[in-house]
C-alpha cells in the first residue's frame, strides 16, 4: 500500500508558498470538485482580495464525443474580472493534463488573464500534454490502475486517497 | 418489452419526442444541465465548444419565430453549424415526401434535426427512419407534444418555486389543442408535483382530461384559488374547427386572465405563457406585463434547455 502524504500539511505548505505572490491583481479558480475544495481553503488562508472563483470544465472536456456529457455539470462562477487579472489555477491533482488545457480554453473566454500559474496539491506525473505546475504539494507515484482523488469530510478535512481507477 | 424510442440501448437520451415515458432522472439530467449552460448564456462569450463541426438541421413544417430562433441560437451557442430549413415553402411543395426530405438531407451529414409538424407524431416517424448516429428532436408535433417547451416551462418553475413537491399548479384555456399542455402535464407529474388543474370550456377540454391525474374546473375563479403556477394557453384560432367558442370577447370575460382573476392565486404566483400571446383574448397587458409575469424568462430559459437536450443527446452513442 503506497503511504500517501498528509493533504493538510500539503495545503498548508502551498500556503507558505504562495504567501509572497499575492497582490492586488491576484485572483484565484478552483476546478470542481477537489479544486474546488483545495481553492475555498488557499482563498481563504491567502487572503486573496478577488472573490473566488469556481469552474466546472465539462462543457470543455476533449473526450465529449467518446463520453459525452457528464452528468449534474457545475455551473462555472467567475465573479471578477479576468483581464489583466494575476490568476492562480488550483486543482488537486495533475495528471495528464487535459483537464488543465480543458480549463485555460475556458477562461479565456471570460477574458485575458495577465498570467495564469497552476497550483496542484499532488502531481503524480503521465502528463500527455506540455503542462506543468508552477506550485506543487508533492509528487505522487500511483499505482496503475489507480486514481488519486481528494476527499473532504464533515468537518471539511482534507485527505488524499486511491481507488481504482473506473475509466482505465 | 419495447423499449422507448426516445432512449438507447444504455437508457440514455437518444431522440426528444415527447416528456411521457422520460425517467424522472433524465428530466433531472436535462434541468441541471441546463442550469451549467445558463451560466455560458450570462458571460460575454456565449459560446462552448461541445458541439464543433456537428450540424444541426432545423426542419420547420410550420411557421415558428421563437422557437425557431431559440434553438438555432442553442446550437449556435454549441458551436454547431446550423442550417435552416423552412419546408412548408420548399420541397414539400413541389411534392417531396417527408422521408425523402429527411434522406436528402441525411446525405448532407446531418448530425440533428430539430422537427416541427403540423402532423402528430411526425418526428416519431422521422427518428424510427434516421440512421442509428442521427439525433431527432421534436419542436412541436399537432397537437401531441412540444417537449422542450415542457422542459423549459419546469425549469422556469423552478428556478422560481424551487421545488415542485408542495406546488399547485392550472393550466388554463385551449388545452384540447395544446401540445404544450400535455407536456406541461407530463412533466408536472414525473417530477412530483401533487396538484394540477386544467381550467376551461368544455369545449376547450379533450374528453376524459382526468385521466392525465388532473382536476377539471370550468370555472376560473375556483380553479384560480390558491394556486402557485399558472400557465396561460394560447386560444389557438388556427386549429379551431367549428363553432367550438362564441367569440374571442366572451372567452376573455370568462377565461382571459385579468388581475382580479389572478388575486385569487396565492400573493407570490407566477404567471407563464409560451407564446406567442393574444392580449385581450387569454391575457391582459397588465398581467403579461405586470410583476408576476415570468414570460420573458420563460424565452431566456429557452435557450439554455435547449442547449443541454442537444448537448446530453449528441454525446450519448
Amino acid at each position: 500500500m503506497t503511504k500517501l502524504p498528509d493533504a493538510e500539511a500539503l495545503c498548508q505548505q502551498l500556503v507558505r508558498e504562495l504567501k509572497p505572490r499575492i497582490g492586488p491583481k491576484t485572483a484565484m479558480v478552483g476546478l470542481y470538485t477537489g479544486g474546488a475544495w483545495l481553492a475555498e481553503r488557499l482563498h481563504q488562508e491567502l487572503r486573496v482580495e478577488k472573490p473566488l472563483g469556481l469552474m466546472d470544465i465539462a462543457f470543455y472536456r476533449d473526450d465529449y464525443a467518446a463520453r459525452g456529457l457528464k452528468h449534474d455539470p457545475k455551473r462555472t462562477t467567475i465573479p471578477f474580472d479576468v483581464n489583466g487579472a494575476e490568476l492562480l489555477l488550483v486543482d488537486d491533482v495533475l495528471y495528464s493534463g487535459r483537464t488543465v488545457r480543458a480549463a485555460m480554453n475556458e477562461l479565456f473566454d471570460y477574458g485575458r488573464p495577465a498570467s495564469v500559474s497552476l497550483v496542484v496539491l499532488a502531481d503524480r506525473g503521465g502528463r500527455q500534454l506540455p503542462i506543468c505546475a508552477q506550485h506543487v504539494g508533492a509528487k505522487v507515484e500511483v499505482p496503475e490502475g489507480m486514481r488519486l482523488r481528494l476527499k473532504r469530510d464533515a468537518a471539511g478535512k482534507l485527505a488524499l486517497a486511491l481507488e481504482a481507477d473506473r475509466a482505465a | 418489452m419495447q423499449r422507448d424510442p426516445q432512449l438507447n440501448a444504455n437508457g440514455e437520451l437518444q431522440h426528444l419526442l415527447s416528456i411521457e415515458g422520460l425517467p424522472r432522472e433524465i428530466l433531472l439530467q436535462i434541468l441541471d444541465t441546463a442550469e451549467s449552460f445558463a451560466g455560458v448564456t450570462e458571460r460575454e462569450v456565449k459560446k462552448v465548444p461541445l458541439l464543433r463541426g456537428k450540424s444541426v438541421f432545423n426542419l420547420f413544417f410550420e411557421p415558428s419565430t421563437r422557437t425557431r430562433t431559440t434553438f438555432e441560437i442553442a446550437a449556435k451557442r454549441l458551436s454547431a453549424d446550423v442550417i435552416n430549413l423552412n419546408v412548408s415553402v420548399s420541397s414539400q411543395s413541389k411534392g417531396e415526401s417527408l422521408l425523402d426530405t429527411v434522406d436528402n438531407l441525411s446525405a448532407m451529414h446531418a448530425d440533428m434535426f430539430v422537427v416541427r409538424h403540423g402532423e402528430s407524431g411526425a418526428p416519431h416517424f422521422i427518428a424510427r427512419h434516421v440512421a442509428p448516429d442521427i439525433h431527432v428532436i421534436n419542436a412541436g408535433d399537432g397537437r401531441h407534444s412540444h417537449p422542450t417547451q415542457g422542459l423549459l416551462d419546469m425549469y422556469t418553475i423552478r428556478h422560481y418555486k424551487k421545488d415542485f413537491s408542495s406546488l399547485r399548479v392550472a393550466i388554463v384555456g385551449d388545452v384540447l389543442h395544446s401540445r404544450v399542455a400535455r407536456s406541461q402535464i407530463h412533466a408536472f407529474t414525473t417530477l412530483g408535483c401533487p396538484e394540477i388543474r386544467v381550467i376551461g370550456p368544455k369545449t376547450l377540454l379533450p374528453a376524459h382530461v382526468e385521466q392525465l391525474g388532473v382536476h377539471v374546473y370550468h370555472d376560473m375563479r375556483q380553479g384560480l384559488k390558491d394556486v402557485d403556477v399558472v400557465t396561460m394557453l394560447r386560444l389557438q384560432n388556427e386549429r379551431m374547427q367549428g363553432a367550438l367558442l362564441p367569440s374571442a370577447q366572451e372567452f376573455y370575460k370568462y377565461y382571459g386572465l385579468t388581475q382580479d382573476k389572478l388575486a385569487l392565486a396565492k400573493p407570490d404566483a407566477i404567471v407563464l405563457h409560451p407564446g406567442p400571446m393574444n392580449r385581450g383574448v387569454e391575457i391582459d397587458s397588465s398581467v403579461a406585463d405586470g410583476k408576476q409575469s415570468v414570460i420573458l424568462p420563460q424565452v431566456t430559459f429557452g435557450i439554455a434547455i435547449r442547449m443541454a437536450v442537444m448537448s446530453i443527446m449528441a454525446g450519448n452513442k
